[in-house]
């Protein structure tokens, strides 16, 4: 999977030095492995190929094996996510209470689907399995915001707080501050 | 936020005591059930710093606290504690004021100043914080135990959440944390250790109900140099959140068990798996293994004697099958969590093919008080063959949702009518789903079922890890074993056909069923897969995986059958069959629907029943009107 964002990344970016640095710290070997991924995505945001390569040779394992992992655990992901990354709880409890109706209402209001990022890159969307805070069902997090007992009228509020929040983000950075 | 002066290193049972000493007086007062706080000499206000009430912004509230007490020059007299879950998130943030457990609901920062006015000052319970059994009654409850959602529990493995603050070792250890550990290490043979966990009857709380001591003896009994003990902290199933809130609010209690676990079974190092998804849980942990390796509790020698043992943590990825144990340990070993035939069982080839224990977070944190208060002590509640006390983490349709721990063999009515108040916006009661995607729906007619690991298992559902999700009259329950399914087929890891093929099939006749173009042979069909899968799946995962579905069929059969023959759901959720429309002669034209709808369908003038009714094409059937129609009109 292609994506301008992945073209950012080359071998010597300085980001590859911090995680020089946690890999150098004991945990340049196999059964690191995900403790390692973990922090990859921490600093990169998302898992591209030339991540998967570095820590493949840095851990010694082979690429596809790398690769095997990043596919086989939810957490990891192969492409960006969004600046505000909404997270929809479909863990039971959260069902039963109508996560949903939420689900479909941010899907229609942002134009995607579970997995996917808006064309402007501000907002992607993904559907959990459980948070864990089933007695404030529905619960929807964006990065470590968590928002519970929503409704579809909290829903709209907190799409158009997200979408002013995004627009004044970018009328910041259009005028070069900071 | 600990002791100031450098810890010293706890060699001695004196040295540990001595740590209680220090704290026996903070812990007295927020023991004390009764008080006059104006004349008390020091007061605890306790604020409920755990993942539910943080979202709730329980932190403003603390800080709102700790600038009032400032404000007031109350510093010396007044501490502000954040402490772990009540268990009643529902009335969320809470805040508990000791002596005399003043329970508080929904504290906002602004609320902070007048309960310090109003009640640290002048003696009076601020009236309109506290609990309302019944929201339009004047009534009001004030101590934490009076309320309706604790009577009837017994907190042993959380009895020191919401009472300790969880990132202070020394509040811990004043709430005997450790001394079970001391006692195990210093006066008990690991043989002792085990036949009290043994004759304690203790059974796995993850879901299995496997005895613990068995599992214990059979790790302790392989040779080997090298052993490991773990701890199953991945919480997976969906509904089910009382590890997080041990390991949130209690994390030594699971530190000390799997060290007492680590000297039965002659293991020297334990590794936590915990979900990457609990991020306080995370941290807290990592704070509290710092903090007894700094005290010595973990590490070498401990107690002065040559018993070493160490905790470290793994962090798991987002995949539910790494909660079966082999594919857990796969997973810790830095691999995919696939699991493999058993046997061996890890007891014999584990972890790097060393002999291993794993118990999940709830198992341990009953280890210590079995240890420190005796197996008899522990039997005296539950059942015979299910002695002990099971959190369930009560949530859905109900009034009141959180945690509650109570003696296994409560009967299911006790805990959603009783602590749980019953079915919201007065509705009725239509099932219980406990033992998560695993697990299976409780009807009506048998909400006097003791909820003990065979009563469960004997009316098809199981007791899994404990989640307990109440479903009121607007449930559809094929559309329940639908989502169940679609989980387990989601979080199949693909390794074995039964479980990846077959689950895919069913789920594809219940997708038919939801859209209602099902067959009665449909029904047969996935009987027929369902007993195949689980007698064939190569784990837990997939042998379990077909019970929701077998279980609304044997107790909801009728339903399936109305999406079936009827092209109807009973429950008005399947959208491709429902068809919402208001009866002109039930209606009383109050407009009540029309507000609530979301997308503006419902068309009308208020007092002329005969003009209401809902655009077909503008309707996204969520289900609002009839939810909220007093005069049941809105029909489908």
């Amino acid at each position: 999977m292609t994506n301008s964002a992945c073209k950012g990344i080359t071998p010597d970016d300085p980001r590859f030095a911090e995680l020089d640095a946690f890999i150098q710290d004991g945990r340049a070997s196999a059964e690191f492995l995900i403790a390692v991924l973990h922090k990859a995505q921490q600093i990169f945001g998302f898992l591209p190929e030339e991540v998967q390569r570095h820590v493949a040779a840095a851990l010694q394992v082979p690429p596809s094996e790398v690769y095997g992992v990043v596919t086989f655990y939810n957490y990891f992901t192969l492409t960006p996510v969004g600046k505000y990354p909404i997270n929809v709880c479909m863990g039971t409890a959260c069902y039963v209470r109508g996560a949903g109706r939420i689900l479909s209402l941010i899907e229609e209001e942002l134009g995607i689907k579970p997995g996917e990022v808006t064309p402007d890159g501000m907002f992607s969307l993904e559907v959990c399995r459980c948070l864990g805070a089933c007695s404030l069902a529905p619960v929807v997090t964006v990065k470590e915001e968590v928002y519970s007992q929503m409704d579809e009228a909290g829903t709209r509020k907190l799409l158009a707080d997200l979408r002013r929040r995004a627009e004044a983000a970018t009328a910041v950075g259009a005028t070069g501050g900071e | 936020m600990s002791a100031t002066h450098a810890p010293t290193r706890i060699k001695t049972l004196a040295d540990l005591e001595a740590i209680r000493e220090q704290g026996a007086s903070r812990l007295a007062i927020r023991r004390a059930a009764e008080a006059n706080l104006p004349e008390a000499p020091e007061i605890h206000i306790l604020v409920c710093g755990d993942t539910g009430c943080r979202t709730n912004s329980a932190l403003d509230t603390r800080d709102a606290f700790e600038q009032a007490v400032k404000e007031q020059g109350l510093g010396d007299r007044v501490k502000v504690v954040t402490v772990g879950c009540f268990g009643f998130c529902r009335m969320g943030p809470v805040v508990v004021v000791d002596p005399g457990q003043t329970f508080y609901c929904h504290v906002r920062p602004e609320h902070a100043p007048v309960i310090i006015r109003e009640h640290i000052l002048g003696g009076r319970p601020v009236e309109s914080l506290l609990f309302a059994p019944k929201p339009k009654d004047k009534a009001r409850v004030e101590r934490m135990f009076d309320l309706p959602f604790y009577i009837g529990q017994r907190r042993t493995a959380l009895r020191n959440c919401g009472m300790i603050d969880p990132e202070r070792i020394d509040d811990a250890i004043a709430a005997d944390r450790y001394f079970a550990l001391a006692k195990a290490v210093l006066e008990m043979t690991p043989e002792q250790v085990i036949d009290e966990v043994k004759r304690s009857g203790l059974r796995g709380r993850g879901g299995g109900g496997f005895p613990t001591g068995r599992k214990w003896e059979l790790a302790a009994a392989v040779k080997g140099d090298v052993k490991y003990v773990l701890c199953n902290a991945d919480e997976g199933d969906p509904g089910a959140f009382m590890d997080r809130s041990v390991l949130e609010g209690d994390p030594h209690a699971v530190l000390e068990a799997m060290a007492i676990a680590g000297y039965a079974v002659g293991a020297s190092q334990g590794y936590i798996y915990v979900r990457a998804e609990y991020p306080l849980a995370v941290r807290r942990l990592e704070n509290a293994i710092r903090q007894a390796r700094e005290l010595g509790l973990l590490g070498k020698n401990i107690f002065g004697t040559d018993f070493s043992f160490d905790i470290d943590l793994r962090l798991g990825a987002g995949a539910f099958v790494c909660g079966e144990e082999t594919a857990l340990i796969a997973s810790i070993e830095g691999q995919r969590g696939l699991p493999r035939p058993r046997p061996p069982f890890p007891a014999q080839a584990g972890l790097w093919g060393k002999p291993t224990l794993n118990n999940n977070v709830e198992t341990y944190a009953n280890i210590p008080y079995i240890i420190l208060h005796g197996a008899d002590a522990f039997r005296s509640v539950g059942t015979e063959k299910s002695p002990g006390t099971k959190v369930f983490c009560l949530a859905g349709d109900v009034v009141n949702t959180g945690l509650v721990e109570v003696p296994l063999g409560t009967p299911l009515r006790d805990i959603v009518f009783g602590m749980g108040g019953g079915i919201r916006g007065g509705r009725q009661f239509k099932a219980a789903q406990t033992g998560g995607p695993s697990g299976g729906c409780i009807p009506a007619h048998l909400l006097d079922t003791p909820m003990d690991y065979e009563s469960l298992t004997a009316i098809g559902s199981m007791m899994g890890s404990g989640g307990l999700i109440v479903m009121d009259d607007m449930t559809c329950m094929v559309d329940v074993a639908r989502f169940y399914l679609q989980f387990t087929q989601d979080e199949s890891c693909g390794k074995c056909p039964p479980c990846r093929i077959g689950t895919k099939r069913m789920l594809e006749i219940l997708d038919r069923i939801v859209e209602g173009e099902g067959t009665m042979e449909d029904l047969d069909e996935l009987e027929r897969l369902a007993a195949g899968i689980k007698a064939t799946a190569l784990c837990g995962l997939g042998q379990t995986a077909p019970n929701p579905v077998l279980s609304t069929l044997r107790y909801f059969r009728e339903e399936y059958e109305a999406h079936v023959r009827d092209k109807h759901c009973p429950a008005g959720r399947c959208k491709a069959i429902t068809q919402f429309r208001i009866d002109q002669e039930l209606c009383k034209a109050c407009n009540v629907c029309a507000r609530n709808c979301p997308v503006e369908a419902i068309h009308g003038e208020i007092r002329k029943p005969e003009t209401f009714y809902i655009d077909a094409d503008a309707c996204i059937k969520c289900g609002n009107c009839a939810s909220v129609c007093k005069f049941n009109a809105v029909v489908w």
